[in-house]
Order: structure tokens, then sequence, then C-alpha cells
């Protein structure tokens, strides 16, 4: 049997907002195995990161898990009193985001920084706790780890900030690392070493859950991939399946909207409309105001997730129809 | 503007040799650039070490005893032998300055640190919990500031008496407010930051994150606020001292010296005058340094 590092299911988030309550993650569920980096797609606001928050149990009022249960290497973690949870956090889930700019202290040298999640989860003393950085830094290919380890934030770029955000996560060896857009903020030659990194990483063991809106990166790391939209899982398959045959029209309509530098490539498609709001959801399927092959079942009932084909699973009426076939 | 090229270019050189300095150069640095910017805050700076200096030397530097009478010399002016005149008692009115900046001083740095220290540790706790322990200190900090400072500090110090501990106490009282509100609006902006929630990802517990990680970030506004609430304290002392509620006869604090000497304006004005010129020096450099610090630390404001 796979050895599974995450297992979520059905994971859902509701916020209690003055005009109503809403459901930025909905019965979501995702596995990430042991040693694989799993990527969710999804334009801006369909619950990506709340997802992550959710897994790493930081959703802050108003917010507030609902339902569903999430699996670290088979223990339950939901259900874990805070102080339990809190030393899981950075010895066993770790998580890096988007903004090295400001995610670290600006008045703290950033070896301490890295150091504090080693002395928060070992016995090390400070001396072996300042090696374990040295070493990690090395890891990340910071150089002159020594000099760096005495900077300030502000005396970083942003490539080596995002490095740091990496030794900072990845110091006390996390069985799952989830990485929330983490290039996003990087120019393309930094972006390709923070995924070299990475995928160092998901070698020496640990998962990766790889958050992003770039199918680009999602491509080129991933080996399986869930497509979010408006807080559920509306497509998951393995990452070559959703490049060759995407089922639901909204996975296609991001395949569409990816820039082609093919000669003769046409005009750049693009999915019209947002995100709907997630107070007023359509009575069917979530995608249905905005897709070009929504039908009159559409707008009533929403559709289920089911399996296509082993491994791919669609939430769509036009796909169910297909698997039938 | 070739001035300000100019400037931009010095404070770009800054950058480069901050990121080259350790962290024992860091104030020397601080006072360097100061000195560029600001004048009048190094000069603040030196007189109040050499203020600080005089306080502590007292003993050595006035051959006369602070509360020793010596009636046969009773509010003679400025002489060779007494170099600011004697008061009422014939005291030496220069010894009685110098005693009296002891309790000055004191009384401006004690209270101010006190103040600073609890008023900063409810207003992160507010700041960072939110909810009804918000609620709860922070409308106990709109009560304090309700009452206009002068007559909340009266009515402490009726109630617990003069002496040198109920003035520290009184000012604490009257000062935490401000302070814990300043500190609030910081953490509120500070908690939602990224380095908080990184913090809080590699799991820092909450009480560290408030000390380590907010405190730290708040530490150049406490300073100014530090150098600000100084001269406010000794103020506020002297004018209760000035009341008869401060610091009691015989020891010699400024605002008792001129509350003594308003009897005798007539036929001895040095009385007044000194300690009034004293305070008003202490205070005005107080402020000055506070700006410059103000300055320094905040290279945005100054450009507004």
């Amino acid at each position: 049997m796979e050895q599974k590092t995450l297992d979520v299911r059905s994971l859902t988030v509701c916020i209690q907002t003055m005009k109503g309550m809403i459901r930025p993650v909905n019965d979501v569920s995702l596995e990430v195995p042991r040693g694989g980096i799993v990527g969710i797609v999804g334009e801006s606001g369909c619950g990506k990161s709340m997802t992550a928050r959710a897994v790493m149990g930081l959703i802050r009022y108003p917010g507030k898990v609902t339902g569903g249960s999430v699996y670290l290497e088979g223990r339950e973690i939901t259900s874990l009193p805070e102080k339990e949870r809190r030393k899981l956090r950075g010895a066993e889930i770790s998580m890096i985001f988007q903004e090295p700019m400001t995610s670290l202290n600006p008045v703290m040298k950033v070896g301490k920084q890295v150091e504090e999640a080693v002395l928060l989860h070992t016995n090390c003393s400070k001396e072996e706790a300042r090696a374990k950085t040295l070493d990690i830094f090395r890891e990340v290919e910071i150089p002159e780890a020594e000099a760096r380890y005495n900077c300030y934030p502000h005396q970083l770029s942003g490539g080596l900030r995002q490095r740091v955000m990496i030794a900072m996560a990845a110091v006390c060896r996390p069985k799952l690392l989830i990485a929330d857009e983490p290039t996003t903020a990087l120019d393309v030659t930094v972006e390709a070493q923070i995924l070299k990194l990475l995928e160092r990483l998901r070698d020496a063991g640990t998962g990766v859950l790889l958050i992003s809106h770039s199918l680009g990166i999602i491509a080129r790391v991933c080996d399986y991939v869930y497509v979010m939209y408006a807080g559920q899982i509306v497509e998951q398959a393995e990452t070559e399946v959703i490049f060759d045959r995407p089922a639901h029209p909204y996975t296609r309509g991001l395949l569409r909207s990816v820039v082609s530098l093919r000669e003769g490539a046409g005009t750049l498609e693009t999915i019209p409309g947002v995100v709907p709001n997630l107070l007023r959801l359509p009575a069917g399927c979530s995608f249905s105001l905005r897709c070009g092959m929504c039908t009159e079942r559409c707008e009533k009932d929403a559709p289920r997730l089911l399996e296509t084909e082993p491994g791919h699973k669609v939430r769509c009426f036009l796909a169910e129809k297909e698997g039938v076939r | 503007m070739p001035g300000g090229k100019q400037k931009q270019i010095e404070q770009a050189a800054d950058l480069r040799v901050q990121s080259q300095i350790g962290e024992e150069e860091r104030f020397r640095d601080l006072m360097r650039r100061m000195a560029r910017e600001n004048k009048t805050a190094v000069f603040s700076f030196f007189l109040i070490i050499l203020m600080t200096l005089a306080a502590i030397l007292a003993p050595n530097l006035t051959p006369y005893d602070e509360n020793s009478m010596d009636l046969m010399h009773r509010l003679s002016p400025p002489s060779a032998e007494h170099l600011l005149g004697t008061d009422e008692g014939g005291r030496d009115e220069l010894t009685r300055l110098l005693y009296g900046a002891r309790v000055s001083l004191l009384i401006g740095v004690v209270p101010t640190l006190l103040s600073l220290i609890l008023g900063s540790a409810l207003g992160v706790l507010a700041g960072y919990r939110g909810g009804i322990t918000d609620v709860i200190i922070m409308r106990a900090a709109d009560v304090t500031l309700a009452f206009p400072s002068m007559l909340l500090a009266m009515v402490i110090m009726y109630s617990l008496g003069g002496g040198l501990v109920n003035v520290f106490l009184t000012l604490t009282l009257v000062n935490w407010a401000n302070v814990a509100r300043v500190v609030r609006s910081q953490t509120l902006k500070l908690k939602n930051s990224e380095f908080v929630e990184a913090a809080r990802i590699i799991g820092v517990s909450e009480g560290k994150i408030m000390r380590r990680h907010i405190l730290s970030n708040c530490l150049p506004t406490l300073l100014v606020l530090f150098t600000l609430n100084v001269p406010e304290s000794i103020l506020t002392e002297s004018s209760l001292s000035f009341l008869g509620l401060g610091i009691q006869p015989p020891n010699a604090s400024w605002g008792l010296m001129i509350n003594t000497g308003r009897q005798y304006l007539y036929n001895a004005p040095w009385l007044c005058f000194v300690p009034g010129a004293a305070i008003m020096l202490v205070v005005l450099a107080f402020n000055f340094l506070g700006n410059g610090l103000l300055d320094v630390l905040d290279p945005r404001q100054k450009k507004q």
C-alpha cells in the first residue's frame, strides 16, 4: 500500500460574515503521497490558500473548520488541542508563502529566525542549533552561509529571502511542506532554482503540496494535480492526464489561457467573468455562470465529483456522460 | 534638485555602511546620522548626559550639604562663595539644584520606563488577543485618558500621600494608557504581517510571538515615546511638588524649589529662575532628542 503523507477528507471551512455564511473550502479531499509533489491550481480567491491554512490549523476567527478530517501519516490532527498542533507546526508540517519580502521579521537576524524553529522543536543546545542552521543554509544553496547568518532581511535579495524561508520551513525535516505560490514574486531564473530546491526536498522524503496559479510550474514539478474552483475541487488527475485530456470546462479554459509562443497561436483566450461571490453561488454548478457549455441541468443541480477513468475525477455532468461512454 | 540627489546618495551609502557594520557599531552609526541631520538632537543628548553626571556626582561637586541650614546667610544673592546664592534657610542653591536633579531625573526616567513596560505589555496583549481582552484593556485606558492627566495625578497623590515611590506609582498610572494605545495600534498592523504568520507556522507560541516578533518591532517607537514621556513626567512631578503633593521637604526637587522660592520672588528671584531654567533645559533637551530620533529611525516621516 502506498504510504500517504497527507490525507485530507471532506475538509470544509466556514466563515460567518455580516452578510451570511460562506464556505471558502467546501468538501475538499486530497492526498499527498510520501515523496511526491502534488499541485493545487485555480484562480485567485478559489480557496487554495484557505485549504493550506486549514491543513496547518491556522484558520482564525471568524473562520472555522466545520467538517472533515486531516490525517498526517495516518494520524488525525484536526481534533488535536492547539498546544499539540503547535508542536506539529514547523516540526512535521511546514509552509512557505508567496511574499519573501514581508515574511521575515525585519528586526531579527535571518539566522536567528531559522534557529528559532530548531530550538523550538528539538532539544539542541544553541551551538548545535546554529550548526544545523548553517547546514540548512548550505543545503538551500545560500552562498556564504556564515555571513548571511548575521544579515537582516533587508540586506538580502528576494531570491535569498525565499531560500531563507525554505530553510526555516525545512530545517526540522517536516513530513509535509506546503508551498503557497512560492515563486510568484520572483523572476524566472530564481523561480527555476527554487523549484529545483523543492524537488530536492521531495527526494529527501518530504511530501510537497504546491499551490500555484501557474500551470507552467505545475506541469514542471507536480505528479498529481487538483483543480479548485469556488472552494471545491472540480477536477483531479495525474499531471499528464490533466494536460492531455482535461475534462472539466474550467480546466480547459485554464489551459487555453496559457500564453503560447508558437507561431500562429492567435489571440489569447480567457475565461470570461470572475470567481463568483461566495455569498451568491449559483444553485447548480458553481461554474455554470461562466461555462460555455452550460446546460439547463447545470443551472439547477450541482454535479458531484465522479471518477471517469482510474485516478481521474471530474465534477461536471458533461464528463459524466462521456465517462459512461 | 542637486541637494535632494545628494541626500539620496548619502542614504544609499548609509545602507551600504549598515550592512557592513556589526551590532556594536549600530549605535555609533545612529549618532553619526543624527549628527549630520539634526545637530540640536546630538547637543541635547550630550546635555542630558552632562546633567546626569552632574546629578550622580553631586556630593563631589559642591562642598555644601544639601539640607544643613545657615540662617546667618539666608537669601544671599549669587556670590563667589555661593555661585547661585542661598535660599530661605541659608542652604546653597547650586547644591540644592544638583541634588534636586537626582530626584527630577529619576522621576523622569523611572516612571517612564515603568509605564512603557506596563503600557506595551497591555497594548500588545490587547492588540494581539483582540476580543474581550482588548475591550477590557482599552476601556481602562480610555477611562485613564478621560481625566486630565494633572487632575488624575493629583487625585492619586492625595490618596497615596507624598514620597518618591508614590510619585513613581502615580506617574506610571497616568502615563501607561498612551503607551498602550500606540503599541496596540502597531500590534494590530504587525499581527497580520506575514512574518508573524511565518512564526506561527514554525510553531512559535503566542507569548513568544508577542515578545520576540511584535514588541521587538515596536522598539523604535518605544524609544521615541521614552524621550517624549520623560520631560512630561518631570513637568508633572514639578507641578505636583509645586502644589505640595510630590516630594516632601526638606528633600529637594526642582518643582519644590520653585514652590518655596515663589514667596521670595521679589527679594530673591534666582530661587525661582534657576530651578525653572533647569526644568526648561531638561525638558527641551529630551524633546529635541526625541524629535531627532524620530527623524533618524523613520525616514518616511522626514520627507513629509
